[in-house]
């Protein structure tokens, strides 16, 4: 019987049947901690009696989450995540060099295609833009694959998702996911992996990919993948740390859903509080309010994202009731944004940039908000409190409808604001 | 692990969180004594102060669902909740509760047939949830084999550690 992507991965790393439902004990390829996991992961790492990583190459601990340290509390986290890396010899980039984990990992070539990723983090589902099985699990499942260098995986049932048509210049790779995790819901995909496909997925950037990719787990899903096309190997060739072989799904692979969606109908959306699932066109919202705007995250923080958002911001200015964070997901974008002058524009319209980190998206620190307070992100929940105080609310959005709405100060279709001709098209990660 | 308990149940709806059921200003640390105080305080603030030791929470469709963070089972843990009840779970959860030892147990029927407030009894070995109050029986879905045998062996850190200690020997 023919594989699906996730299937023909798995198999590649185990010795058991690989059907749905069996369980596997699967080898990893590659397997990696935050700021704020990696402590606990440490400590259960010492109680299974484990003294040395499974190969120090292939375990990595990114500071992301409360850096640069907030507090004592977090650069205590921080200290006790780089001792050990230190002592392992394993992967540990400092504030500055490094960037969240999900935009990071694979600008450094350390997530490749045919690989099977696990990392102590929900959003490490992103890695499968490249065609790689990559799952988040908790600390003490990250502990016991940086012992053994393998884990155990119920084999999911794969979802396809069929992106048919032509999708508007003005629909991003997060209007894409924000649309089918809106139609399917938040548990859609409980369990299962979704394999995206059609000339819509075809056409997408590989930053949009990872746009899409990495909110699967919203939908419930245990991953999201892309097979591995073109763009994917020019993007994975060219940064890769290692060897690697990229597989494919077989034509008669069984899925256990397919979900046809013609690109062509779809709008910029907006997911209203508190669900990702609650997902509005932009133009639907009426007027909304907005005290807090935040582009960046593992979601949509990358060079493409920031692209958009400096051609909705050139020659405007935020509005005078917002504060316009932005935060460039690594210390790569952030350095390509300079030069290619996004920076400056952000600076110019009023907005505040940091250094990489996940800042405000999980409520951690740069942009927390008060009770009453609301805020438009780039990031993936809008769960209550996820940003701050639990009387908040959190809106997502992509980044064009992000920036127009920082200008307008309430929620916005980007079209309201910038013309066709104003749109940077054709950009491919550069 | 004890296989049996009687507690309260805590009746809640669909979709919690991890983010509500340990909010991400607390997690600089990851010691269940520092997260439990603070255990559902975004969903119901009043929770850890009328809960007893022992009670149980009991949810609809996806509980656990969002972020990775183990420090969700651990605060529920260390607020001495016995056991969660829900019609489903998010994976990461699932398995970071089986991996922590905080029991769970999958029923649809029990989660629809339970009110909050009523007296609750679980058999965990067997899968049986007794509504006390109502005097209503339920089956939970049993695990497959492999988890019965992660669950009976402690957990993944002994299952591990034997696993190393095995490696160990065999290259010797």
């Amino acid at each position: 019987m023919g594989r699906t992507l996730a299937e023909a991965i798995i198999a590649s790393h185990t010795a058991d049947p690989v059907e749905p439902g069996s369980i596997c004990r699967v080898r990893v390829d590659f397997a990696f901690a935050n700021d704020i996991t990696a402590a606990p992961a440490i400590a259960e790492f010492s109680r299974m009696g484990a003294e040395a990583v499974f190969d120090p190459a292939r375990c990595a601990i990114v500071p992301d989450h409360f850096t640069p340290n907030k507090d004592i509390a977090s650069a205590r986290q921080v200290q006790v995540a780089r001792g050990f890396a230190r002592e392992q010899g394993m992967l540990f980039w400092e504030v500055g060099r490094a960037g969240v984990e999900h935009a990071f990992l694979p600008e450094k070539g350390l997530i490749l295609p045919g690989e099977v990723i696990l990392g102590a983090d929900s959003h490490t589902c992103t890695g499968g833009a490249l065609g790689a099985f990559a799952t988040g699990v908790g600390s003490t499942d990250l502990a016991a694959a940086w012992a053994l260098g393998e884990t155990w995986f119920r084999v999911p049932e794969t979802i396809r998702v069929v992106m048919d048509g032509k999708a508007s210049p003005w629909v991003t790779g997060k209007d894409l996911i924000l649309s089918l995790i809106g139609r399917i819901g938040v548990e859609g995909a409980r369990y299962a992996a979704l394999q995206f496909e059609g000339p819509a997925i075809d056409a997408l950037p590989m930053d949009d990919r990872f746009t899409v990719a990495n909110m699967a787990v919203e939908a419930g899903a245990k991953a999201g993948l892309f097979v591995p096309d073109r763009r994917t190997l020019e993007y994975a060739k060219r940064r890769a740390a290692r060897p690697f072989e990229p597989l494919y799904p077989d034509p008669d692979a069984t899925y256990s859903q397919t979900i046809r969606i013609d690109a062509a109908s779809l709008e910029p959306v907006v997911a209203l509080p508190h669900l990702p699932s609650n997902v509005k066109t932009a133009g639907e919202c009426g007027r909304i309010d907005l005290d807090q705007v935040f582009i960046g995250s593992c979601t949509n923080g990358r060079l493409r994202d920031l692209e958009l958002a400096a051609a909705v911001l050139r020659g405007r200015k935020v509005h005078e009731r917002v504060r316009l964070v932005v935060i460039p997901a690594t210390a790569e974008v952030f350095a390509e944004a300079l030069k290619r002058g996004f920076i400056e524009t952000f600076l110019e319209a009023g907005a505040a940039v940091s250094t990489a980190s996940c800042g405000p998206c999980l409520g951690g620190h740069y942009g927390i908000l008060a009770p009453g307070e609301r805020c438009l992100s780039t990031s993936n929940r809008n769960f209550v409190g996820r940003m701050g105080h639990p009387e908040s609310e959190v809106l997502l959005c992509g980044p064009l409808v992000a920036a127009a709405s920082a200008v307008t100060g309430c929620v916005t279709d980007p079209r309201e604001v910038l013309g066709l001709d104003e749109l940077p098209k054709g950009v491919d990660e550069k | 692990m004890t296989d049996r308990f009687s507690g309260k149940a805590w009746v809640y709806g669909d979709n919690v969180d991890t983010d509500v059921i340990i909010p991400a200003r607390y997690l600089s640390t990851s010691d269940p004594a520092e997260l439990a105080p603070h255990c559902l305080e975004d969903l119901d603030p009043g929770f850890m102060k009328r809960m007893a030791q022992g009670d149980i929470l009991v949810a609809g469709s996806n509980f656990g669902c969002g972020s990775s963070r183990e420090h969700a089972p651990l605060a529920i843990k260390g607020a001495g909740v016995s056991c969660v009840i829900a019609a489903s779970f998010a994976r990461i959860f699932f398995r970071n509760a089986l991996n922590i030892g905080l029991p769970i147990l999958e029923c649809p029927e029990a989660v629809s047939g339970i009110r909050s407030g009523q007296r609750i009894e679980v058999d965990l070995a067997e899968g049986r949830i007794l509504n006390l109050d109502t005097g209503q029986a339920f089956s939970a879905k049993p695990f497959p084999p492999f988890l019965r045998e992660l669950v009976a062996r402690g957990g993944l850190v002994p299952t591990v550690k034997a696993r190393l200690e095995e490696k160990r020997r065999s290259t010797h």
